[in-house]
């Protein structure tokens, strides 16, 4: 009954393939994986569009959306119908496009955007056998895509011809790049334990138990320093506050995609929350265990539940660090990724060089910690430029 | 099976051609990150899979946003008043067959290509990335740790120019 429910959707797509003639059945099947992709992750987007200005609102102590429920009743479903005035608003919008601007790139930039995000989600492993691709250098491939984006963000803030644009499309790119470094270094480390580049493979070495904890990477010492520097990666990369220095700049100018309107704004918008979705998979993936249940007495729950249960859980981490956390200016950005984060992403792959090296037992244990440990303070000590450390001080408005 | 190298190589000579004649450079760029993109399709048809996603990753990712940048921040940016195509085009079209010729006839008289002539070669014909890593660590060690210096000296070479220079 639990295999049932594990495979349901595995053994769904297996039947409406077997109804095709066999020719046309691998293109049936791709198509499959596609368009539920499309429609599963598409109405994630709906409605974490909803949950985060609602979360928004109560951190900061008013309601969010709460009026717009199921169209043209009277229920209120508490404001989660929002998302679908916003779909409709944004199709229905004016599509205005400078007159000075570059047709053709102003044009392509979304598009551009929009297929490198969808094209990572094939190497996400959402269940037991779920994966739409199984490549053999599976995270080569998501961080390649990932690295298409930038261009889509250079052509969309240069063909609009427009100075407040390109210098955020500049500070865009720069980010990214910066924040890439550090992003991929802190997964070479789960790459060089596991070793294999597979998606697949990766969830498949987590899966173990040693007593009561999973043998997930973040229960780990150089584990975890690698997910924390990875989420805070994922978040800059995403351009999601802290970050967002380039597409909130000032508030009133929003970077890169001022000169898109109506669905093209909608693309951008969707391309940044899917992006971020597909970034906290990878973190899954990578530390959290995939579709492994965290304790063994609850292997019942389908695998794809607790892949989904976990980018919930970090969806909702995203939000509330955004509401959170104030916003790091450009050049406070840049001196944490290259001053900060990667010397730590480089102790931390030396530290599961160690652990794989060591006896098992207490003593990587501690070695490991230490050295990360040491390694966090003296770089947070070093950089902070010899300002004391005191006790916060308030000041309220009389 | 060929059609997909005719496609992909269409698109790589289109993306070429396109990148040497725009008037405008960025546009250049862009065409030249699709006759990138070509190659890197290229790799992906050969199962080289390791090659071609890291193609896409440095040079579409890292290598193209670098020219873009130059050219945005030097005077490139404005369209070019002169044609396209110069004067002395006989010499450009006579160096580019010599080339061409050149690496032609190097390439068939290779002996990894299956003609009926050579010998059976004893190399894989899909690659795993575990067994490049291998080759990388014990074969060919030493040029990965000369391009591992040249990358550091670039980056110091990078920082130092890019330095504030300290007021005196």
């Amino acid at each position: 009954m639990t295999e049932l429910f594990d495979q349901l959707f595995v053994l769904l797509a297996h039947w409406l393939v077997g109804r095709f003639p066999v020719g046309l059945q691998p293109f049936i099947g791709a198509v499959i994986s596609v368009g539920s992709i499309i429609a599963v992750f598409g109405l994630l987007f709906g409605i974490t569009t909803v949950v985060e200005r609602k979360m928004i609102a109560r951190i900061q102590n008013r309601y969010g959306p709460n009026r717009v429920g199921l169209p043209f009743t009277d229920f209120r479903l508490f404001g989660f119908g929002q998302f679908i005035a916003d779909g409709i608003k944004a199709l229905t919008k004016e599509d205005v496009v400078p007159r000075a601007a570059d047709q053709v790139v102003h044009f392509l930039a979304p598009l551009l955007l929009i297929v490198p995000v969808f094209l990572s989600y094939s190497v996400l492993p959402i269940g037991r056998n779920m994966v739409p691709i199984d490549m053999d250098a599976g995270l080569l491939f998501f961080f390649a895509v990932g690295a298409a984006t930038e261009l889509a963000v250079f052509m969309a803030g240069w063909s609009s011809r427009n100075k407040y644009s390109l210098l955020g499309a500049m500070r865009a790119i720069a980010q990214m790049i910066s924040y890439e470094v550090p992003l991929i270094l802190s997964t070479i480390s789960v790459v060089m334990v596991v070793g294999s580049l597979s998606t697949v493979k990766i969830v498949e070495a987590q899966a173990g138990f040693s007593g009561p904890l999973p043998h997930w990477h973040v229960f780990t010492p150089w584990g975890f320093a690698g997910f924390v520097l990875f989420l805070i990666a994922a978040m800059a990369e995403s351009n999601r506050s802290p970050f967002d220095l380039p597409e909130g700049e000032s508030e009133i100018v929003a970077g890169y995609f001022i000169e898109y309107s109506g669905f093209k704004f909608a693309v951008f918008f969707l391309a940044e929350y899917l992006g971020m979705f597909a970034i906290s998979g990878m973190a899954i993936t990578l530390f959290l265990g995939g579709w492994t249940p965290p304790l063994a007495l609850l292997a019942w729950v389908p695998s794809w539940c607790w892949f989904f249960g976990k980018l919930i859980g970090l969806v909702v981490f995203f939000i509330w660090v955004r509401g959170t956390v104030p916003r790091l200016r450009i050049d406070q950005l840049m001196n944490f990724a290259w001053k900060f984060m990667l010397p730590l992403s480089l102790m931390g792959i030396f530290a599961a060089g160690l652990w794989r090296f060591l006896p098992l037992g207490v003593v990587r244990w501690v070695v490991c910690s230490v050295l990360l440990l040491v390694a966090y303070a003296l770089l947070g000590r070093g950089l902070a430029g010899g300002k004391p450390f005191a006790k916060r001080r308030y000041q309220y408005a009389e | 099976m060929i059609w997909i190298f005719v496609i992909l190589a269409m698109v790589t000579l289109a993306g070429a051609m396109a990148a040497l004649s725009q008037r405008h450079l960025v546009h250049c760029a862009l065409c030249l990150v699709l006759a990138l993109g070509g190659l890197a399709g290229l790799f992906l048809q050969l199962d080289a899979q390791f090659v071609g996603l890291a193609q896409i990753l440095v040079y579409i990712g890292a290598v193209a946003i670098l020219i873009v940048f130059a050219i945005l921040l030097t005077r490139g940016s404005e369209p070019t008043q002169q044609s396209a195509l110069t004067s002395s085009w006989v010499m450009g079209v006579s160096v580019a067959v010599l080339t061409f010729g050149s690496l032609a006839a190097g390439v068939l008289a290779s002996h990894v290509i299956p003609w009926a002539s050579n010998p059976k070669p004893n190399v894989a014909t899909d690659v795993a990335v575990n067994r490049i890593g291998e080759k990388l660590m014990t074969d060919y060690v030493v040029p990965l740790e000369v391009v591992a210096l040249l990358l550091t000296a670039a980056l110091i070479g990078a920082v130092i120019i890019a330095m504030k220079e300290e007021p005196k």
